[in-house]
């Protein structure tokens, strides 16, 4: 295992921005995920699709630390963080949002990015109040302004629209410097205009910046990413680019066709 | 700005467009409490200084610890009066008392650093080993630490005394003043009261409380933001052990003595009693309730006995005063206020914006 900076830099050189091999979930005697092997590329960006129950969330949750998995290894940037509590994990560039939007609803949404800004630098337990030049304030109002809530940033979360909140919740994700994020069905709920901004923020990300987002809409999933991972029962299913993925025919069967209208959530 | 959350926890920050955020900054009212509060002396008597306003300040403070940890980080701890009486003790044992065999006379400005240390520690240790549980459970390890406490005190003769504890506890003479006179020692509560709300006032808007408040909004989210919560949240009870063992020192020296009975069970229920009652979301509610507390205890007797009842039943008073706020206003009395507050200017004009339900 990489443990000095110069092990880690190197290994980040040469290794995937993210490695699964054999990750496998219980919960009980429920695998939500069997025996997973995934590799995600430095920058790639991909879309994992399934239905209700597939194991993309627990796949997050895995990959993430809000849940260990049952067995096998997660790296990050060729770093083994298999064991590392999530903070540990989140220090080293990776992030992630929430599919039920998981903000801090007592708080301005400055407060809540600028928490975000905090959360992957030094001075965690600063008792000195931010001054107004303060360069993590500074970089907490341009977040705010990248995903257009510049104009509420002194309320509190609580008195968002759901589509803010959605937005906010993509902020906080940017927060520092990523190196790979997670999206948890980003664009549920949104209207369509909304829908349109969250993929312009997506696309003008850094292209250095990779990401696996799970996303029910096609227009949105197709549109951003440059490979796919279908997952079902736990499994992975299929992989390939967006265009052999939609015209796969199994695919359709399973995912794309009809028994899906039911509505998701 | 209408109250929004049950948990009105922090004033958002001062926009100008909003006419009611002006409690960000300083409020008439603050001023003319201050004004007041620093020239009572002169006309209050000595039982005030000391037994009302002194007391009040000093259980205000302990309240204040546990506002700091149930309001910003949600972790309700009944512990805070013990870390209290813990720095009490330590003050007791290293200083002077009358009881010669235990105590060890060293000088004030040795035996209270080492007593507040010594509580700091004991709070944050209490800490460690109930950050990991959430709401009842955070409630029933501080208690059974409390009650451990309690009954350890009662039954250790070597240092602390047993049932009797110490007595004679009596304040330094410095700079030729006897810091228990009824107005040095005044000023004394006032400076330390003072000190600690805007010592909690101004840290909930750095880096740290902030954090603190967002792992009370959601923990995993802090995690998931890089935050190590559980080093957080033990943190945050040595910040708030501080305040406490601060207001031990000041409470032993009034009382001029600490025996087990000064952290008994009752009494550290009072404490989340206070603290309930005056409102927790806010640093100033622990003080209100404090005084409200004080004034009960010290004349609902009389006022019982004027009735012609009995004058014993004076915690039936509190309890039923108790009994009322938490069934009307979750948020303590602030709460009641700052409802009547919106009632009166939403009467008056209709608020443009803002006021979602």
């Amino acid at each position: 295992m990489p443990t000095t900076v110069a092990e880690r830099l190197s290994a980040a050189g040469t290794a995937n921005a993210l490695d699964l091999r054999g990750v496998t979930r219980m919960f009980g005697a429920l695998a939500a995920l069997v025996d997973i092997t995934l590799s995600v590329r430095p920058g790639e960006r991909r879309a994992v699709l399934g239905s209700n129950g597939a194991g993309k969330t627990t796949l997050f949750n895995c990959i993430t630390g809000d849940f260990p998995p049952t067995s096998g290894i997660i790296r990050f940037f060729g770093e083994d963080v298999t064991s590392f509590p999530p903070h540990e994990r989140i220090r080293r560039g990776l992030r992630r949002t929430y599919q039920i939007s998981a903000l801090f609803t007592g708080l301005a949404v400055i407060d809540n990015v600028y928490l975000a800004c905090r959360g992957v630098s030094r001075g965690r337990f600063s008792l000195i109040r931010p001054r107004r030049d303060d360069g993590l304030m500074q970089s907490a109002l341009d977040l705010v302004d990248a995903v257009h809530l510049t104009d509420v940033k002194d309320r509190l979360v609580s008195e968002l629209s759901y589509g803010q909140q959605r937005q906010l919740e993509v902020a906080l994700a940017l927060a520092g410097a990523p190196r790979f994020i997670l999206f948890d069905e980003p664009a549920a709920g949104l209207s369509p205009t909304e829908r349109r901004e969250l993929v312009e923020i997506l696309t003008s990300l850094p292209k250095h910046i990779g990401y696996i987002i799970i996303e029910h809409d096609m227009d949105v999933a197709l549109r951003v990413v440059e490979s796919v991972t279908m997952m079902h029962n736990g499994r992975i299913f299929k992989e390939g680019r967006p265009e052999e993925i939609e015209s796969d025919p199994e695919v359709q069967e399973l995912y794309l066709g009809g028994a899906h209208g039911g509505g998701h959530g | 700005m209408a109250v929004i959350d049950a948990r009105d926890t922090i004033e958002p920050r001062p926009v100008a467009t909003q006419p009611l955020s002006v409690l960000g900054r300083v409020h008439p009212a603050a001023w003319l409490l201050a004004v007041f509060l620093l020239f009572l002396p002169a006309f209050a008597s000595n039982f005030v200084l000391t037994q009302l306003f002194g007391w009040a300040m000093i259980l205000g403070m302990v309240a204040l610890s546990l506002m700091f940890l149930a309001g910003y980080g949600g972790m309700v701890s009944l512990v805070q009066l013990t870390v209290a009486a813990c720095a009490g003790y330590m003050v007791a044992i290293f200083g002077t008392s009358a009881v010669d065999a235990i105590s060890l006379k060293w000088a004030w400005w040795v035996a209270v650093p080492i007593a507040i240390v010594i509580a700091v520690i004991f709070g944050t240790i209490s800490g460690a080993l109930s950050v990991r549980t959430e709401g009842i459970y955070t409630i029933m390890i501080t208690l059974a630490i409390a009650s451990g406490f309690y009954y350890f005190t009662l039954q250790n003769y070597t240092i602390f005394n047993g049932f009797s504890g110490f007595n004679a506890v009596n304040a330094p003479v410095v700079f030729g003043v006897n810091w228990r006179d009824p107005i040095p020692f005044y000023y004394l509560c006032l400076f330390w009261a003072a000190a600690s709300f805007l010592a909690v006032v101004y840290v909930s808007r750095s880096p740290f409380g902030l954090a603190l408040q967002g792992t009370r909004d959601n923990a995993r989210r802090m995690e998931a933001l890089g935050f190590n919560v559980t080093a957080h949240r033990i943190a945050a009870y040595a910040f708030a052990s501080l305040i406490a063992a601060i207001a031990g020192v000041l409470l032993v020296w009034q009382q001029i003595q600490i025996s087990p009975g000064t952290a008994g069970v009752g009494p550290v229920v009072d404490i989340l009693v206070i603290a309930v009652v005056g409102g927790i979301g806010r640093p100033i509610g622990p003080f209100i309730g404090a005084f409200i507390y004080v004034v009960l205890r010290t004349f609902a007797v009389d006022v019982l006995e004027g009735l012609g009842l009995d004058g014993k039943r004076f915690q039936l008073l509190i309890g039923l005063g108790f009994l009322v706020i938490v069934l009307f206003s979750p948020d303590g009395v602030l709460g009641l206020w700052s409802r009547f507050k919106d009632r009166v200017l939403n009467s008056n004009s209709l608020r443009p914006g803002g006021g979602s339900a």
